[in-house]
Formats: C-alpha cells, structure tokens, sequence
C-alpha cells in the first residue's frame, strides 16, 4: 500500500499540474517586441495594483473574518445564534455579481446618487462619494464576498481548541483579550492562514470584478495580452509572474511555520464558556457580526430579488430548470471527488513524511491562484493534442478517425474544476488533519489498524467537520466558476453562472438576476445545512 | 485481430451521431442574440443546430487547439479584428457563394472569402442635449481638441470597439495621427474609463461628462427599456450625432461568421450563412439588437429609421484587423486605461 502510495501522490500532482505547465512552457519561447511594450507601458501598473489589491483583501478578509469568528464562538450576545450561519451567507454570492449589484445601485447615474443630486440640487463635482468602481471598490467587494472563507476555518478552530488551555491562560494572569492574542489566535493560525491564502488566491485570479470595475491588475493584463494582442508568449510570461508570486506566498507561510506545531496536546474538551457581553458591549458585537452580512448579503441579494421580480416571468423557461440541473450536478460531482482527491494527498503527506510527496502537494494545489481562463487554455491545448495524437494514430494504423475523444466533454471541464479547486479542498482537508495530534495516529497503529483504516475509523470521524466544510466550498465555488465553464462546455450545455453573465455583459443587470439569485439560492442551501453540522462537529462533544 | 475489430466498432458507434443531419456552431455572441434564429433555421430546414457560445478570443483558441478534428462548422463572432484573427489562425475555409455575395456588399465580406459579415453595428458620438448643440460636433478626430477637455466618457482600451476604433483611425490619418488623437482623448475624459457602452450614456446623462462614445444599438435597447427607469430617462436626455458625415463616414463594424476549414457539415453550414443572410434573418436583427442588415433593402425597426440615413466608412473592415495590435499599443502608450 504504502510502496504505491507516493508514486500514485506524485502521478496526480503531475496529471493536475498540467495545465500550468502547459502554460509555463510558453516562458521559455523568445518574447517579441510587446513584452518590451508592455514592460515600459503597462507592466508596473499591474504589478503595483495586484499588490495593492491582495494587501487591501488581506486586511479586509482578516478583520472582518477572524472577529466574527472569535465573536460567535466565544460570546454571547443577541442574535448569535442566528450570526453563525448568516455570516456565512456572502460565499453563495459570486464577487462579480456583488460588483455589478453594487455598481448598479451606488454608481454616479445610480438611484442612490442620482436621489441626493435630485434631493439637494447638487450636480456631478459638487459633493463626495465614493467612486464604486475603483481598486477602493474592487477590495470592498472581494473582501465582502471572501471573509467567510478565514471566518469559517477560524471559526472552527476556535471551536475545535480545548477549553483547557484557555483556562490554563487565564490562571497565568491573561485577560479575555490577551489569551485571545496569545492563546487562541496562534492556535487557531494555521486554520486561518489557510482561509487567508484561498481569499488571497482568488482574488489573484479574479477577472470578472477587476474587469468590470476596469482595474489593471496580472488578471486583466493576461486576458488583453493573450486575447487582445494575440500574444501568449507575453501573456504566459505574466501568468508565470503570477504563479511565482503566489507560489513564493506559500513558501513563506511554510517557512515561517515550520518549527512549530498546533496540534492540541489535551483531550479534556468540556462545552466553552460563552463569554456573555453586556450593554455597549453586546451592541458593539451585534454590529460587526450584522455589517458583513447586510453588506456582503442583504443588500446584493435584495436588489437581486426586486430585479429578479420584474423579470422572471420572461427569464424562466424550460432551459432555465435544465441549466440549474446542469449546474447541480456538475457542482456536486466535482466537489465529491475534489475532497477525495485532498484526502489521498492530504494524508499521504500525514503518513509519508517526504520531501517529495510535500512538494508534489503544493504544486498539485497552484491552479487556484491561475485564473480560469488561463487554467482552461492549460486543458484545450494538452487535451486536443492528445487527442488528434491519438486520432493521427489511429488513421495511420487502422484507417479510422478518433475524432476528439476528450476535448469539449464535460470530462474535460471537470477536470479543469478540479485543478482549479484543488486547493479549496486540500487546505481544508489539511488544516482538519493537522489539528489531530500524531500520538492519535501511533495508538491507533499500535492497536492494529493499518494507515487505510486509521484514517477511515480515526481521522475522518474526527475530521468530520472539515470534509463538510471541504465539500460545500468547492460546490458553490464550482456552481460559481464562469470562464474555465464558458470556453470549456460542450455543445448545448449551459449553467446558471453562464447565463447570468451573458445577460449581466449585454449590459441588462435587471434580466440576469433572475439566474444569478438562483445562484445564491443554490449554495445557500449546503451553506445553511453544513452550517449547522460544523456547529455540531466540535470534537469531544457527543 | 479481433481487437481491432472491436475498438473500431466502439468507435463507430461513439461517432454515430455525427451522421445526422446537423450543424455545430461556435458563436462569440450570446445565446439570446443568435439561439432564436438557428431555432428558426431548423424549422425551415429540419437541420439541427448545436451551440456553445462563449467569449470569441477564446473559442478561437479551442477552434485552433482542436484541429481538423473539432466538431465546428461555423465560427460566428463580433467585430471584424476578431474575423481577422480567426482568419489569421487558418480556421476558416474560403467561400465563394453566390447567394452570400449578391447579399453583402463586398467590403463587409473577407477579400478571399473566409469571413461574411452578418450585421452592422455603428459607434457614434452622444450629446447630453441640454448642455451640448449638435452643431458643435464634427467629426471623431475633433473629439481630441481641447474644447472638450474632461467632457468625454469612453470605455477602456481592452474593449474591440474601441481598438477597432482606433485602428480605423490608423487607417484613415496614420499611424502618429492616431497616437496624437489617442493622446488628446485621454487628456479629455471625464473621469478614468470604467464600465460597458451603456454606462458611458448614462454617465453623461447624470452630469459626469458631456459626450459618450457608444454602439447605437445600445441606445436602442435602453430607449425601448420598458422596466429600468433610469436607462430610458438617460437614454431619452442624450442625442445621438453621425460622426465623419462630411468626409469618410460614420466607423462602422460587423458581427460575421465563417465557415470552418475542417467543417464536416459544410453543406449544412453554408445553407445556415445563407440564410443568417436571408431578409428574414436580417430584419430580426435590425427588429430585437437594433443593428443594421448588411443587406441592402432589408428592413430596419421604427426605432432605428427615426435615428436617420447616414453615411458609413467603406473601409474594407479587413484593415481594422491588421491595425489592431497597434491600436492597442497606441492605447497603452497614451495611458487609456
């Protein structure tokens, strides 16, 4: 088992690293005179805003996720029960449809600015606002549809640590506030970290907000590069900067952590106290737990649905229930086999401890920082060129033509999900591994079982919380990819995402609500169920 | 032996449904702008039409990777760059058809037939009526000079139609012309460019800025908006001005489509061009995007008959495609964002 264990780890990292190495090849071939232009022109720019862009998200994704996450695992305080699931509402919102919502309603011809002009008699330059689509707007918006990823990771955490150690922190003359800094906050760092780096890796490789906003970061940069100049020599150069950029990212958080370990070294877990807040207090909570959700929920999702109620009568047909099917299904099949896939590689890395298997992990885990169009480019050119290999063969030996046997299947899009998603499921596989101690691994050996069975009658009972939670974000992360889903499908097949958005670039907001609320009603249901899973899951409880 | 056999039967049968009769289609136009019509081609012909439809430049790239061996007939797509490009890459194969050459003025066609165009689209200047005279408008090249500092609002440099744009600039004042006009432009925008064609309407309509440069079937859709409020008031507060009357004309671009060089269904597809062609086809266009036919005669929606005649650029739209990656390095070297 174990003998082929490492070689089958190394077989997947390859397979799902093709794609970025396909379009890592094109580096190496001579750049012409635009990869001169751009680097005088435009090239900085990118560099400056994606930077920018990344830092601002950082902080934006930290503050609001960790807080609400401290908040509703720790206190008590009107509403909390309710915070814990609605906090995670915005994951069902796509950012570039918060983007267009937002844009519609506080743009300069928008209602709300055009209802102060009318209310005041000012005119444009006479009165601030601020300008919606700018980088201040795009690290809004992704920072409001991103946070739950480190509130949910962080949130768990919290729950998972043992109330022990608190306790121990308390006695040693910490105050609520300091065993938090210095207590639970680096305990709970890897499970943050590893929402940290999923909101940072999509907003690298976010097209649809920047786009439309008109930002010029690596993403948008890429795509005018490749489709505009027809250049994917330049074009994979800057995805190839991009890739070095996020890879250097994870190479730092490794090494920054490496002599450390955050296992928790008792098993005594008793229910956590609730701090209870008061007054101010309670109504200071309240606030930063209502914000996010109004802002990165509430409000979008309701001028979605007054939208959606004045057009839905034309937009739902027939084809609108099949595509909902199409992207269901499609959703769910990638998520089962994305947490299957993170848990063999997962726990190869648990068992095998090599040098190896560790970098093969990482680089199976990068295609979620590439955007998805370039990630689906990575797929049509090895997969067309297997293809009419094959099919040259087979004409040469058997007079028969193979045709395309891969390329335009929904093979090939799945497959394009996967190692775009991979690392949604790996980090929250991993980061629910990581948190059970290796002493669990040496008794239940010492007992008898083999690696299969510890992990199945050990770990995945203990882990049951982060394979739900591996599960749901890759659904509707699936359920809300567009670029790799528009190139990639075959012929008659459409899903929600690609009918909102054909409507939202023609410009007609009001008619593409009608599929984007579907969207958010779709992933709101495993957001809600997993939710109150999650809450149950806390280890040592019964 | 018997191996052979039995994968060159599992072969014919997965490939068995390529036999019917059919015609694939690739299309960079959306599937409510073309779906109504192959239905209708289907009723007519009992010739099934299968779709994918994404972003052109990238179709183009799965048409090109896939070979001889993609499924493709027909590649449809908008703006003549992008035909330059497909017709770049080899995917088409040349047509010489009567049916289409009676139908499209030749410089909407490809000079070797690779590409037909299938409708007309204009880009012109919008005026807020209350703030602007139309006689204060001339031509495209005017809207660089200094009267209209910070009046203009124009998308940005990674949209076609402004690079097809550019490119015809090229084409009719050269190529420092056209860096100078692009120059000029960026210092006379309102505000840094953002958003799609509507945008730029309603913008000016609210007071950000005087001028837009749009497509005219956007003011189409938005005059006939009968549930968003705020884009038929914008839309019905700005005028709609031909550019260029008075030398080469108003720059005109095209939605086109071609014939795939590996097309297994080329019969097919080429009856489908011939009917994207057909008045019938033509009017509808003119009637649900408010574009213009390429036919001559054929009819155009009340709407766009009351915008007037005017007189459109007849530069064989080949040449925006050559132009365009200059276009977009003039764009960058101006800092239109």
């Amino acid at each position: 088992m174990a003998r082929l264990w490492q070689p089958g780890i190394v077989l997947v990292a390859l397979l799902l690293s093709i794609p970025a190495l396909t379009i890592a090849g094109f580096v190496f071939e001579p750049s012409g005179e635009n990869w001169q232009h751009l680097k005088q022109t435009v090239l900085p720019d990118y560099l400056e805003n994606s930077a920018l862009l990344a830092l601002g998200v950082a902080i934006g994704t930290l503050g609001i996720g960790v807080s609400t996450a401290w908040l509703t695992a720790m206190c008590r305080f009107p509403g909390k029960r309710y915070f814990v699931w609605l906090l995670l509402l915005p994951l069902a919102m796509p950012a570039y449809i918060i983007a267009y919502t937002y844009t519609g309603m506080f743009d300069f011809a928008g209602p709300v600015q055009s209802a102060i002009r009318e209310w005041t008699g000012w005119r444009y330059g006479d009165y601030y606002f601020p300008e919606i689509r700018s980088l201040g707007g795009a690290i809004t918006m992704l920072s409001l549809v991103l946070y739950p990823y480190v509130y949910l990771l962080a949130r768990a955490a919290f729950l998972e640590q043992s109330i022990c150690v608190l306790e121990v922190s308390r006695t040693l003359g910490c105050n609520a506030w300091s065993s938090f800094y210095r207590v639970a906050l680096p305990l709970a760092r890897p499970a943050i970290v590893a929402g940290l780096s999923l909101a940072l890796m999509e907003t690298l490789a976010d097209y649809g907000t920047v786009s439309y906003f008109g930002l010029g970061v690596f993403t948008t940069g890429i795509f005018r590069t490749w489709f505009g100049m027809g250049d994917s020599v330049a074009a994979a150069k800057m995805s190839a900067m991009l890739l070095m950029f996020v890879f250097t990212l994870v190479i730092i958080e490794r090494l920054s952590r490496r002599q450390a370990k955050y296992h928790h070294t008792t098993n005594k877990y008793t229910r956590l106290p609730e701090y209870p807040l008061h007054g101010m207090r309670a109504v200071l909570a309240f606030v930063v737990c209502l914000l996010p959700v109004a802002a990165g929920f509430l409000l979008p999702a309701g001028q979605l649905l007054a939208w959606a109620l004045q057009t839905w009568e034309e937009m739902v047909d027939a084809s609108f229930i099949k595509l909902t099917l199409h992207t269901v299904f499609l959703g769910l099949g990638t998520a089962l086999l994305s947490v299957m896939l993170a848990l063999f590689l997962a726990y190869g890395r648990r068992v095998l401890k090599s040098r190896t298997v560790f970098v093969s992990i990482r680089v199976a885990a990068i295609g979620y920082a590439i955007p998805g169009t370039v990630i689906a480019v990575g797929v049509i050119i090895p997969f067309a060129w297997l293809d009419n290999t094959l099919d040259g063969w087979m004409r040469e030996h058997f007079d028969y033509s193979t045709g395309l046997l891969l390329s335009g299947t929904l093979f090939a899009l799945v497959f394009a999900y996967l190692v775009r998603f991979l690392a949604v499921s790996l980090q929250t596989v991993e980061s629910g591994l990581d948190k059970i101690k290796p002493s669990m691994d040496d008794a239940a050996r010492s007992l008898g079982y083999r690696p299969r069975e510890t992990l199945k009658k050990v770990h995945m009972p203990l882990m049951k919380g982060s394979l739900l939670t591996a599960l749901l974000i890759v659904f509707v992360d699936v359920m809300k990819e567009l670029p790799a889903t528009l190139i990639l499908r075959p012929f008659n097949f459409n899903t929600l995402a690609v009918r909102a958005f054909e409507l939202a670039s023609d410009e007609r907001l009001a008619d593409s609500s009608t599929a984007a609320l579907m969207i958010v009603l779709v992933g709101l249901l495993p957001v809600i169920y997993l939710s109150r899973s999650i809450a149950q899951s806390r280890a040592g409880s019964t | 032996m018997k191996l052979k056999h039995l994968v060159v039967a599992a072969l014919v049968v997965s490939s068995m449904s390529a036999m019917a009769s059919e015609v694939n289609v690739y299309s960079g136009r959306k599937e409510k702008l073309i779906k109504p019509l192959l239905d209708r081609f289907t009723e007519q012909t009992g010739i099934q039409t299968n779709l994918v439809t994404a972003k052109a430049d990238k179709l183009l790239t799965r048409l090109k990777n896939e070979g001889r061996n993609s499924p493709a007939d027909v590649f449809i797509t908008v703006d003549a760059g992008r035909l330059y490009r497909a017709k770049q890459a080899g995917v088409f194969a040349s047509i010489d058809n009567p049916v289409l050459n009676d139908a499209v003025p030749a410089h909407l066609r490809d000079p070797q037939g690779q590409w037909v165009g299938l409708s007309q689209r204009a880009r012109v200047i919008f005026y807020a009526k209350d703030r602007v005279k139309p006689s204060e408008l001339s031509t495209y090249e005017d809207l660089a000079s200094e009267k209209w500092h910070k009046r203009i609002c124009i998308r940005g440099s990674s949209n076609i139609y402004n690079q097809s744009l550019v490119a015809s600039m090229i084409a009719a004042d050269g190529k420092d012309a056209a860096q100078q006009w692009a120059n000029g432009i960026v210092k006379n925008m309102a505000r840094p460019p953002q958003g799609g064609d509507r945008d730029q309407i309603k913008a000016a309509a609210a007071g950000q800025c005087d001028l837009a440069v749009a497509n005219t079937y956007y003011y189409g859709k938005m005059l006939t908006s009968k549930k968003d409020k705020v884009q038929l008031q914008a839309a019905r507060a700005m005028g709609l001005f031909w550019p260029n009357q008075q030398d080469r004309g108003t720059h005109v671009n095209i939605s086109g489509a071609g014939v795939t060089k590996y097309a297994r269904n080329r019969d097919n597809a080429i009856k489908l061009l011939e009917f994207l062609v057909s008045p019938e086809a033509q009017k509808w266009y003119a009637e649900v995007n408010f574009e213009y036919p390429v036919r001559e005669g054929a009819e155009v929606s009340e709407l766009v008959k009351s915008w007037g005649d005017f007189k459109s650029d007849k530069l064989n739209l080949d040449v925006l495609g050559r132009n365009n990656a200059e276009a977009v390095r003039i764009m960058d070297r101006a800092g239109w964002k």
